[in-house]
């Protein structure tokens, strides 16, 4: 199956704007509730390969986040704001690893 | 461990012995699938922690720059708004060890130059729209890196379900079975030529 997917941003407007240059759809939100109402909307949509999420936000619908890890299109990945990280990307790997293997390995 | 409820006949007994050979090369597979799939995630995972690291500096600095671009008294917005590339990605989905991975490919339509006259735009701009520029590819591969790291995470503890559950209760209770149908035709066996010696006297 090979098909030509899309980029979208999330996020708010002073961390998005600029992925509009490389060519991504950018959608800027407000808050955590727009957030998830948007990115439910764009994974139903089936257009996009790759949807960024900033930590901000996505670490305020952690659920949602989960639930689409469950299939492998849209990957679902959370990028740093224009305030820096939060963690919660890194929070994400630990978890796999933990999920995995049953300890932290990576990160003690 | 409980017993299976069966009727102790030496059809069910042929029967459960076929069923616990099939439930041993099962485990063993399952096991093998296992070990290899925690082997494949580890290379990845640590894949997937480096290029965050990397990714997540580089983001910082890029969104930095942007906004020092913004401000300027010039409109940042409308001089990115029609990008010279479009992002535009071959999708296809990568099979391992059975799950079915995102698997992603580039293909850049354009030229990698800046968007918007130079003039237009002030010169922090620049910085920003090259570094995101160059970031976009790694985004893209860290992308693919980490939901095979999800995906294969879940599978792994798909997998680790069943091969407990066979190891714990399938094998046990089935061994259970055959050594209770057994015992209880031995028995039988016994008690009839008993029986027989008995009338003979």
């Amino acid at each position: 199956m090979e098909k030509i997917g899309k980029i979208a941003v999330i996020g708010d407007s002073e961390s998005v704007t600029a992925f509009m240059a490389i060519g991504a759809t950018v959608q800027k939100v407000s808050d955590e509730y727009q957030a998830a109402d948007v990115l439910r909307k764009l994974a139903k949509t089936d257009e996009y390969a790759v949807i960024l999420v900033t930590e901000n936000y996505a670490a305020k619908m952690d659920a949602l986040m989960q639930k689409l890890k469950e299939q492998p299109y849209p990957a679902v990945l959370a990028i740093p704001s224009a305030n820096g990280s939060n963690g919660f990307g890194m929070a994400g790997i630990k978890r796999d690893v933990e999920k995995a293997v049953g300890v932290d390995i990576l990160f003690d | 461990m409980a017993r299976l409820n069966v009727n102790p006949t030496r059809m069910e007994l042929r029967r459960l012995k076929d069923r616990l050979k099939t439930a041993e090369r099962g485990h063993k597979l399952l096991k093998d699938k296992s070990d290899e799939m925690v082997r494949q995630f580890l290379v990845l995972i640590k894949e997937n922690k480096r290029l965050r690291e990397e990714i997540e500096s580089e983001i910082a600095e890029a969104l930095k720059a942007f906004s020092l671009s913004a401000g300027a008294p010039l409109d940042v917005v409308q001089a990115i708004a029609l990008p010279t590339l479009t992002a535009s990605i071959t999708v296809g989905t990568k099979n391992v060890m059975g799950v079915d991975v995102p698997y992603m490919q580039t293909k850049r339509v354009g030229e990698v130059e800046l968007p918007y006259a130079l003039c237009s735009a002030p010169a922090e701009l620049d910085d920003a729209v090259l570094k995101l520029t160059a970031l976009a590819d790694k985004l893209l591969h860290l992308a693919e890196v980490e939901k095979t790291c999800n995906m294969l995470a879940d599978e792994i503890e798909k997998n680790r379900r069943r091969v407990n559950a066979l190891e714990y209760v399938m094998i046990p209770q089935l061994q259970e079975t055959i050594k209770y149908i057994m015992m209880k035709l031995d028995e039988n066996e016994r008690a009839a030529i008993v029986r027989l010696m008995k009338i003979k006297d």
